[in-house]
């Protein structure tokens, strides 16, 4: 076990997989000469040179576009866009035809690719720059999504989703480059995607979370025992494959749900997370589930109102409790 | 210049050309048929007057040459080799089509004959074409990328990104504009500022021309010397076919934005008959053996509505197959 931030433990598992295999090369917005605006593309042009390691031009639709010709040419292309923001500006490529092209090509055609794009808000960048964008992904049949947490997490994932024949969504969150934790020294480790985690045990509320919501859920659930609440927090690490039966299972033992996402509130993740512990664990269920999620504004840059957007620990605290004291 | 037949190929390769566009027509026409009949249902956007650009494209192209198109390209996927009994399954939606029905007429795919799609998004196709010649140029194989596309499509971003994004990178693409001077019912002149769309290249220093895309000769003639200037350079390129198609943007459009006297007008260039009275002049045909290849042709469609009729649906159970990749699938076999 090594001890690494998420940045470092990105940089790795792409180095290790660049290494691996000849087929993977990494393109986008100075991912290369800069090595990247959050620095995880760092050491990548100096090790595998310009042939494999690529600047673009500010040009999200084909920086995914290109990508897609190159796994359909027998390529496992990495295409970073700067932010999830401006994947905004590439949904065409990313929906009508990454996520499509299998399908309606009949299956004739698999598109081993990762899109990696870092997002979420926390750091005063106001409305542009501050975006949770995973339900856009996680609502369109055709893509994998990731959302790693840790560390270990950020490694394996990424590991499996180059692996992958399926496009995956690689979504991180800015917040946690700089966030360390325990890394398996196995350059063959990798995390699948698909299943999600216990990250804590407990016996009386489940803490759903994801992402940098997982860190505060589990600081959360550390407080909360302080209490005598016991909380169990599963993280999902990937939203696509949803991994239902880790969370649904939990659910039926604690007999009580907090789903935790900085995506807007409506028609966000929780909101899905949501209904389907509805539907499956409704005869289990002591109290309703609650749901803890970004405000439904345009991300405030001043940070005195960005920090009521943002879920924050004692909201998840206040949801457990809350759901502690409920009954049907 | 010698612009006798004859003196630019062989008689055998001069009667395959009108063979295929006979061929395109015949199939093109077929379907207009079994739409009205309810076979073929959704969008269906036919090609009947520009047969002479997918024929005369194709054989100025290698075999292992990647073509991508837009959803106008069932010409373009049979006369690349695909049979015409799977492409009018496909169009029926049955499971013996080309693609198991789950595309349809918009987006035909075979990568055996390097055939990478029909894309419905206008200008969809521009970035993928060039992440394939990417991945030719770094797996090192001796193959372009061809991008089909309309004049309505030069306007997308991606047209722009894509020529820019192919110069820069020097990569072995291909682009050929099939201008029939109408995106649905918007005249060329209407959508762009310069409707000279091959001179809109210049802004990326990407050597172009204009093409008659009525004459399957020069279509031909300038494709095979583009490729390979393609092919050598290891840079892009951008041919404008001036066309033009006979029937309305689909199925569901009458035409009315055209006057009957310009339909007319481009009627009388069909590259069809015109071909035919060159080949007859020059002595390389009879009356006879065209009449022939007709008849031939129009079994062939006749075949393929029946294979089409007779196939069975699809499963319901294979609705959900395909959206993700099986256990153990081997990516890119047709690369082995
Ligand atoms: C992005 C996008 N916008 C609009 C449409 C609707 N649409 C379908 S075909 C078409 C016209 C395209 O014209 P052109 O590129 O000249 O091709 P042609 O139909 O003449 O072959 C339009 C606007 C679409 N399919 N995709
Ligand atoms: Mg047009």
């Amino acid at each position: 076990m090594a001890e690494m931030n998420c940045r470092d433990a990105l940089n790795l598992a792409l180095k290790e997989e660049m290494r691996r295999d000849p087929s993977v090369v990494i393109w986008g917005e100075d991912v290369a000469l800069y090595e990247g605006s959050f620095k995880v593309t760092r050491g990548l042009l100096a090790e595998f040179g310009e042939e494999r390691i690529k600047d673009t031009p500010i040009s999200e639709n084909s920086i995914i576009g290109a990508a897609i010709g190159a796994a359909m040419g027998g390529l496992r292309p990495v295409a970073e866009l700067m932010t999830v923001n401006f994947a905004l500006l590439a949904m065409d490529q990313i929906v009508n035809h990454m996520a499509k092209i299998r399908y309606m090509f009949g299956g004739k055609a698999g598109l081993p690719m990762v899109v990696r794009a870092p997002g979420g808000g926390g750091s005063q960048l106001a409305a542009q720059h501050s975006q949770s964008l995973e339900t856009y992904f996680m609502h369109c049949p055709g893509l994998y999504v990731a959302v790693p947490a840790t560390p270990a997490d950020a490694r394996g994932l990424l590991k499996s989703a180059i692996r992958d024949n399926n496009p995956v969504m690689f979504l991180e969150h800015e917040l946690l480059y700089n966030s360390r934790g325990e890394v398996p020294d196995d350059p063959e480790f990798t995390v699948p995607l698909g299943v999600a985690e216990i990250k804590r045990r407990g016996d009386d509320v489940t803490i759903v979370a994801y992402s940098r919501m997982t860190l505060l859920s589990l600081q959360a659930a550390e407080e909360l025992e302080k209490e005598g609440v016991s909380c169990e927090v599963v993280d999902l690490r990937t939203l696509a494959p949803l991994d239902r039966t880790t969370f649904l299972e939990s659910v039926k033992r604690t007999s009580r749900a907090v789903v935790v996402s900085e995506c807007c509130h409506t028609c966000g993740v929780g909101a899905e997370l949501a209904a389907c512990i509805f539907e499956n664990c409704f005869d289990s269920l002591t109290a309703p589930v609650r749901r803890v999620s970004g405000l439904d504004v345009p991300m405030p840059y001043s940070r005195r109102l960005e920090r009521l957007c943002i879920p924050r620990v004692e909201d998840i605290v206040a949801a457990v409790k809350n759901v502690m004291q409920q009954k049907y | 210049m010698d612009t006798r037949l004859r003196a630019i190929l062989p008689d055998q390769q001069l009667l395959k050309f009108y063979e295929q566009m006979t061929l395109c027509r015949e199939f093109e026409e077929s379907c207009a048929e079994q739409y009205t009949k309810g076979h073929i249902t959704g969008f269906l956007h036919l090609y009947s007057g520009q047969e002479a650009v997918a024929v005369g494209a194709t054989a100025g192209l290698h075999p292992d040459d990647y073509i991508l198109s837009a959803y106008r390209e069932h010409p373009q996927a049979i006369v690349r080799g695909a049979d015409p009994k799977v492409v009018m399954a496909e169009l029926f939606g049955k499971a013996t089509g080309l693609c198991k029905g789950k595309g349809g007429s918009m987006h035909l795919f075979e990568p055996e004959l390097a055939f990478m799609g029909g894309y419905a998004i206008v200008g969809g196709q521009f970035p993928i074409a060039v992440g394939l010649a990417f991945a030719s140029k770094y797996r090192r194989e001796d193959r372009i990328s061809v991008c089909f596309f309309g004049d309505g499509a030069v306007n997308q971003g991606n047209f722009h990104e894509g020529l820019n994004w192919a110069r820069l990178w020097e990569l072995p693409v291909l682009f050929i504009c099939e201008n029939n001077f109408y995106g649905i019912g918007t005249e060329v002149r209407r959508s762009s500022a310069l409707a000279d769309i091959h001179k809109r290249t210049c802004g990326y220093d990407i050597p172009s021309e204009k093409v008659d895309g009525m004459d399957v000769i020069a279509v031909y003639q300038a494709v095979k010397h583009a490729a390979e200037w393609v092919s050598g350079h290891g840079r892009p390129y951008l041919i404008e076919a001036v066309t033009y198609r006979f029937r309305g943007h689909s199925m569901s459009d009458p035409g009315r934005y055209r006057s009957p006297a310009e339909v007319e007008l481009w009627k009388e260039r069909d590259p069809i008959p015109n071909f035919a009275r060159r080949l007859i002049d020059e002595g390389i045909a009879t009356e006879d053996t065209l009449a022939c290849m007709r008849a031939k042709a129009a079994v062939l469609v006749e075949e393929a509505v029946k294979f089409a009729e007779e196939s069975p649906w699809p499963e319901d159970d294979e609705v959900c197959n395909d959206v993700y990749a099986p256990v153990g699938e081997e990516v890119c076999p047709w690369l082995k």
